[in-house]
């Protein structure tokens, strides 16, 4: 087959809906334009059948009760919900949280807001593979402690906690433990009940989906987790998140959910061995270059690396007809590169140096094959025009060196 | 964000890569930047007996607009007399590459490795013109 130009490899960013989910949405945008609310038409009632078939195949996906997802307009307001509402309604409780440096922002900068509003939060860290340690979440948790709050797979480096056992932990000690699975639903199994999950946020884009639609579940017994609403109105979602629903948004969530639970043990065991032949294709036609994040627990389509001396968008530039995504921040205010890769101990310049690649459901063979060939050929080019490659090749300790710094 | 036409241009074709003999005392270096913040230049000179700038050349670690910088650097100096080589100014090259606001930090850069080229090739011909006076 001819490739199409540019490839796509940047699937932790987003997923292109997928045409059979498409297909089922578009009559919800026109005939069936009911509002799910309306209970007194022929309209609402389909609208609202069409839903709950919906929150029927979500629900299956994740292993929970239909009636313990809340419709939001993705992840990011899942996690503003979960974190915001737990902490406004246990209050009484407690004033603690407990969450990780490497979380997505949507967690770490409401967590900050929750700090300014007076409660106190604890940062873990993790190891260099970026692994929580689930015996660091134990020791942590104090009288105080309402949430815990860890993701289930980075969407830099692909990562993926032991989040059962996390989940373990937080049952032992009573305290609420949310999850933000964005990166993981759809690609790896989950399941709330074995995993101990009590809130955890994903969303419809990131699998196949449409953009503008998330999911918050959150668990109706044992215990029944209890939500202060951040968006007042309607009262719809039992009240947790009023405003009226997307139908056509949701139904496309259902049915990528069902597709994803059908395609999931072929698909993740395929792009698992195309993610490796890209890693092995890289590892053989260069030298010094380093993987970020664990070897193995890590999502099947995700592939981080580092390329020694040379600058991540100076090297996405020579890769223009791949779509990819950097670690370097050479166009950020800060000049400070990502923040997650800092946290595994990565030094500065081999964060400038990464790459984050992201496999997806129409990601063929011939495409991996045709960037590893292109990541060689650029990776060599601007090796050759690198200061830092000539001066490691003559000998010099880089780390010896005084730079000149602004 | 998209690059100039020209950023493009000096990126795929850069001009005057490479590197000269650190140790000539007619050539003058300057390495400017550090790993860490995602940016190192080197930039060298090589001058005439007669203080003009016959050839120049620069290696750089960083993006794209880096590259183009340095790059655009070694074709101005080609043929300049120290003195107008300290002539140019960063705004010159931001203006030339149409650089965005986030990427004047490279030219800023561009302009720190040629004076420190300049500097360089300057206390190499002191020392020389030292060392011939301590020889008479």
């Amino acid at each position: 087959m001819a490739l199409k130009f540019p490839i796509y490899l940047d699937s932790h960013s987003t997923t292109p809906v997928d045409p059979r989910v498409l297909e089922v949405m578009l009559p919800y945008f026109t005939e069936k334009f009911g509002n799910a609310a309306s209970r007194n038409h022929a309209f609402g009632w389909a609208a609202e059948e069409a839903v709950e078939t919906a929150r029927g195949q979500i629900a299956t996906l994740i292993h929970c009760d239909p009636k313990e997802l809340v419709f939001t307009s993705g992840a990011t307001e899942s996690n503003n919900l979960a974190l915001k509402g737990v902490a406004e309604m246990y209050r009484e409780k407690g004033d603690h949280v407990i969450t990780v440096t490497t979380e997505h922002r949507a967690v770490l900068d409401t967590a900050k807001r929750l700090e300014k509003q007076g409660l106190k939060v604890t940062y873990l860290s993790v190891g260099a593979d970026g692994v929580v340690d689930p015996e660091a979440v134990r020791h942590a948790i104090t009288d105080r402690t309402i949430l815990i709050s860890v993701m289930l797979a980075n969407n830099e480096i692909g990562t993926v906690n032991p989040v059962a056992e996390i989940g373990k932990v937080a049952k032992d000690r009573g305290v609420l433990f949310h999850c933000d699975a964005t990166q993981g639903v759809g690609k790896i199994p989950v399941d709330v009940q074995a995993m101990g999950i009590d809130v955890m946020s994903f969303t419809a884009h990131k699998m196949y989906g449409p953009k503008g639609v998330g999911a918050l579940y959150v668990r109706r017994r044992n215990p029944r987790v209890r939500l202060a609403p951040q968006i007042d109105g309607g009262g719809h979602e039992r009240g947790m998140r009023s405003g009226t629903l997307p139908v056509p948004l949701i139904v496309g969530f259902g049915e990528a959910c069902r597709i994803a639970a059908e395609v999931m043990p072929t698909e993740s065991v395929r792009l698992a061995a195309l993610r490796d032949r890209l890693k092995e294709g890289i590892f053989k036609g260069l030298d010094e270059v380093y993987l970020n994040g664990h070897p193995v627990h890590r999502l099947p389509h995700n592939l981080n690396v580092s390329f020694a001396y040379v600058e991540g968008e100076a090297l996405l530039m020579g890769l223009k007809d791949i779509a990819l995504s950097s670690g370097s921040a050479c166009t950020s205010a800060t000049l400070e590169p990502s923040y997650v890769l800092r946290s595994l101990g990565v030094g500065s310049d081999l964060a400038h140096s990464s790459i984050r690649f992201g496999l997806g459901r129409f990601t063929t063979e011939e495409e991996i094959e045709y960037t590893i060939q292109k990541v060689v050929e650029a990776v060599s080019r601007l090796r050759e025009m690198s200061p830092l490659y000539e001066m490691a090749k003559e000998g010099v300790d880089l780390k010896t060196v005084e730079w000149t710094r602004d | 964000m998209a690059y100039s036409e020209k950023v493009v241009d000096h990126y795929n074709n850069p001009r005057n890569v490479g590197s000269f003999d650190k140790k000539d005392p007619s050539v003058g270096t300057g390495i400017v930047g550090a790993p860490e913040c995602g940016d190192v230049m080197k930039l060298q000179i090589k001058v005439s007996p007669q203080g003009v700038i016959e050839d120049a050349k620069f290696k750089t670690f960083g993006c794209g607009s880096a590259i183009a910088s340095s790059s655009l650097a070694t074709e101005w100096l080609k043929g300049k007399t120290l003195d107008e080589a300290a002539q140019i100014k960063n705004t010159d090259i931001v203006q030339e590459l149409a650089l965005p606001p986030v990427k004047i930090h490279c030219s800023v850069l561009a302009e720190d490795a040629i004076k420190a080229a300049l500097a360089d090739v300057k206390k190499k011909q002191m020392t020389t013109v030292g060392e011939t006076a301590s020889a008479l």
